[in-house]
C-alpha cells in the first residue's frame, strides 16, 4: 500500500530547466520526510506539484489516498501547506486571518471562529490575536502561517523551508511545534536547506540535487554511507604539524588531511573512544601541545559534500537556477 | 497540542454556485477590511478625481466650446460625466496592484491550496473595488454639486435616470477591474501593476468624448473616439443626466449609448474574467 504521500517519476520543466527530473517519493503514514537540498534543487517545485499548485509534465502523485492530478480539489481538502513565505494577510489580525482560511476550507463562520480561537491559544498567539499581522515578529508570522495550514487538522502537511530566516530561538520553538504535530499522527513532508533541521525532525531524508533524488535513508544510514568516524586534531604550534601527521598516520585507516592555516589534521579511524585515548597519549608522549581533539561522526554536511561534490550552501548566491517557483522562475510559470 | 489533530469536519462541496458566491464574499470582506486599515489609499483615490474636477472646470472652463457655447457653466456640466467615467476606470490600477501584491506575498498560493471556488479570489477583489468605486463616486458627486454641476431640467431627466447613469458607471468600473485583475496576475510586482494599470487608461480616456467635444477631432481620431467603449458610457451619462454637449455622431454607440455602454461592459467582464480566471489557475508566486 502506498504511503500518505506517494510520487512516481515526477517531471517538471520550465523552459530549458528540468526542475524535477523523475522524482520518486514514498512517505509512510505518520512519518516525516525531510527533502534536503540546496536552492534550485527542485524542493519547492516538488511541494508545489504535490499540493496541486503546479501540474507536473509527467509522473504520478497520490496524497492522502487521492490522485493529485485527477482530483486536485479533494487533495486540497486533505492537505495543509505552509509555504516558503509566511502567507498571511498583514492588514488582517491573527484571528481574522485564521477565520478567513477556515471559511475558505468551507467551514461555517461560527465553526471557523471557534477553531481560530483554539489555534491562537495553541500557537501562543492569543495575546496578539486582535493585532494586525503587520505588527507580528517573523517568528509569530510563521506560527500564524502554520496555524492557517492546520485549520482543518489535515492528515498530510507540507512545509516548505519552515524555519528559513528565523533566529535560533524561534527556530527551536517552531521545531517543538512541528514535533508535537507529528506525535499526533500527521504525515509531514518538510523541505529544508538546514542539514541540522532534517537530522532533527525527519525520520527519513531524501537528498535532492538538480531535480533528482540522489540519496535516501535515515540520517544514520546516510552518515554511514559517507564513511565512518574520524579523529580531528588541532595542534598549537605550526611546527608540530608534521610530527602530529606522522602519529595519526599510525592510527588511521586512510589518508590524513591537513589544513595548514587552521593547523587541523583529520584522519578516518575505527576503534572509537578507546583509540582516541591512545592518540592523545601518543601525542602527549611526543610533546605535541594540542588546542582541540575529538572523535567526529560525519554530519549531513559531509554527506552532502560526498554525494554532490559541493557544499550545500555553496550555490545559494549567483546561481541562475533559483529554486523553482520563486525568483527567476516566477515569470516563466506565470507565463504559461 | 494533541488537539491540533482533533478531527474537524470538512463539509463536502456544496452547490458550486452557492460555494462560489460564499467564497467570493469571504474574500471581498477580507479586502474591505484591508482597505479600511489603509485609509490613505482610499483618500488618495478620492483626491485625484477631485483635483481633476477643479483643474478642468477652472483651467479649461472658459476656453472650451460646448454646443456652440463657451460658458464655463456649460463646460462644467459637460465635463462631469467624463470625470465620473474616468474615475471609475482608475479602479483598474487598485485591483491590479492588490492582486499583484497577493501574488508577491504568497497569498495567492495559500488561496490556491485551499478547496475554494476558483474564481472567488478575483471576484472577491473586484467586488471590494466596486464598493470603493461607489464610495468614490458618491464623494465626487457631492464635490461636483459644490462646484456647480447640475443635471438637466425635469422634462429631460428624473431621479431614475440619474440613478441609472450611476448604475452604468458602476458596471463600467466593475468591468475595468477585471482588466486590472488580469494585469495584476501578469506582472511581477505591485508597482508594475499600478503603472501598468494606469498607462493605457490615458489614451483610452483622452481619445474619447470625456473632456472635449469629439466632433472637433480629425475624422480617423473621431471614429476611434465614437466607438471607444469608454465614450459610450460618458455619452450615456450625459444623455441620462440631460447635460449639454451630447455627441450628434451617427455612430451606433453614440446613438444608442445606454445599450452600448451595457453591452461593452458585459463583454469586457466576460472576456477578461475568463482570461483572468484561467491565468489565476496557473499563476504562481
Amino acid at each position: 500500500m502506498p504511503g500518505a504521500i506517494y510520487a512516481e517519476g515526477l517531471v517538471k520543466t520550465f523552459g530549458d530547466v528540468r526542475a524535477l527530473d523523475g522524482v520518486d517519493l514514498d512517505v509512510p503514514e505518520g512519518t516525516v520526510l525531510g527533502l534536503l537540498g540546496p536552492n534550485g534543487a527542485g524542493k519547492t517545485t516538488a511541494v508545489r506539484c504535490l499540493t496541486t499548485l503546479l501540474r507536473p509534465d509527467s509522473g504520478k502523485a497520490v496524497v492522502a489516498g487521492v490522485d493529485v492530478l485527477k482530483h486536485p480539489d479533494a487533495v486540497r481538502r486533505r492537505v495543509g501547506l505552509s509555504g516558503q513565505f509566511a502567507a498571511v494577510d498583514e492588514y488582517l489580525t491573527g484571528r481574522e486571518n485564521l477565520q478567513m482560511v477556515g471559511q475558505l476550507y468551507q467551514m461555517k463562520a461560527k465553526a471557523a471562529k471557534i477553531r481560530a480561537d483554539v489555534l491562537l491559544e495553541q500557537f501562543n498567539l492569543a495575546d496578539a490575536a486582535d493585532r494586525t499581522a503587520k505588527t507580528y515578529s517573523g517568528g509569530m508570522r510563521r506560527r500564524l502561517d502554520l496555524a492557517a495550514a492546520l485549520v482543518v487538522s489535515p492528515p498530510v502537511m507540507f512545509m516548505d523551508e519552515p524555519t528559513t530566516g528565523l533566529d535560533p530561538r524561534n527556530r527551536q520553538q517552531l521545531w517543538d511545534v512541528i514535533k508535537d504535530l507529528v506525535s499526533g499522527g500527521t504525515t509531514l513532508l518538510l523541505t529544508t536547506q538546514y542539514l541540522e533541521e532534517a537530522d532533527h525532525l525527519a525520520h527519513d531524508i531524501c537528498v535532492v540535487d538538480h531535480g533528482r533524488v540522489i540519496a535516501r535513508g535515515t540520517a544514520d544510514q546516510l552518515k554511514a554511507q559517507t564513511g565512518g568516524e574520524r579523529v580531528e586534531v588541532v595542534v598549537h604550534e605550526r611546527e608540530h604539524m608534521e610530527t602530529a601527521s606522522e602519529v595519526l598516520r599510525g592510527f588511521g585507516k586512510g589518508e590524513t588531511t591537513v589544513e595548514e592555516h587552521t593547523r587541523k589534521l583529520t584522519v578516518p579511524v575505527t576503534g572509537g573512544a578507546k583509540l582516541l585515548a591512545e592518540v592523545i597519549r601518543e601525542l602527549d608522549t611526543r610533546g605535541i601541545e594540542i588546542d582541540d581533539i575529538g572523535l567526529r561522526r560525519p554530519t549531513l554536511d559531509d554527506v552532502f559534500l560526498s554525494l554532490t561534490g559541493h557544499v550545500a550552501e555553496e550555490r545559494e548566491e549567483g546561481n541562475g537556477v533559483a529554486d523553482a517557483g520563486k525568483g527567476s522562475k516566477r515569470k516563466k510559470e506565470a507565463g504559461k | 497540542m494533541s488537539a491540533v489533530t482533533d478531527a474537524v469536519q470538512i463539509t463536502a462541496p456544496s452547490n458550486p454556485v452557492s460555494q462560489s458566491i460564499r467564497d467570493s464574499l469571504v474574500v471581498a470582506k477580507r479586502n474591505l477590511i484591508r482597505m479600511s486599515r489603509i485609509p490613505e489609499m482610499v483618500i488618495f483615490g478620492l483626491i485625484q478625481p477631485i483635483m481633476f474636477v477643479v483643474l478642468f472646470s477652472y483651467v479649461f472652463g472658459g476656453s472650451m466650446m460646448i454646443g456652440g457655447s463657451t460658458s464655463s457653466t456649460d463646460y462644467r456640466n459637460f465635463l462631469m460625466a467624463g470625470i465620473f467615467a474616468q474615475t471609475v476606470t482608475f479602479a483598474t490600477a487598485g485591483a491590479g496592484a492588490g492582486i499583484a501584491d497577493d501574488m508577491h506575498k504568497g497569498l495567492i498560493d495559500r488561496f490556491r491550496s485551499l478547496p475554494m471556488a476558483r474564481g472567488a479570489v478575483l471576484t472577491g477583489r473586484t467586488l471590494a473595488d466596486l464598493v470603493q468605486t461607489a464610495l468614490t463616486l458618491l464623494v465626487l458627486a457631492v464635490v461636483a454639486l459644490l462646484v456647480g454641476w447640475r443635471v438637466g431640467s425635469d422634462g429631460d431627466t428624473n431621479a431614475a435616470k440619474v440613478l441609472g447613469a450611476f448604475g452604468l458607471l458602476l458596471l463600467a468600473g466593475y468591468a475595468f477591474t477585471w482588466i486590472g485583475a488580469l494585469i495584476g496576475l501578469s506582472v511581477r510586482t505591485p508597482e508594475a501593476a499600478t503603472s501598468g494599470g494606469l498607462i493605457w487608461l490615458f489614451p483610452v480616456t483622452f481619445i474619447s468624448n470625456a473632456f472635449v467635444d469629439s466632433s472637433n477631432m480629425t475624422p480617423w481620431l473621431r471614429h476611434i473616439a465614437d466607438w471607444n467603449p469608454f465614450s459610450a458610457t460618458v455619452q450615456a451619462c450625459r444623455v441620462l443626466f440631460a447635460n449639454p454637449g451630447q455627441s450628434t455622431s451617427d455612430a451606433w454607440p453614440m446613438q444608442h449609448s445606454v445599450w452600448a455602454s451595457v453591452i461593452y461592459s458585459v463583454l469586457i467582464i466576460l472576456i477578461f474574467r475568463t482570461l483572468a480566471v484561467r491565468k489565476y489557475r496557473s499563476a504562481t508566486a
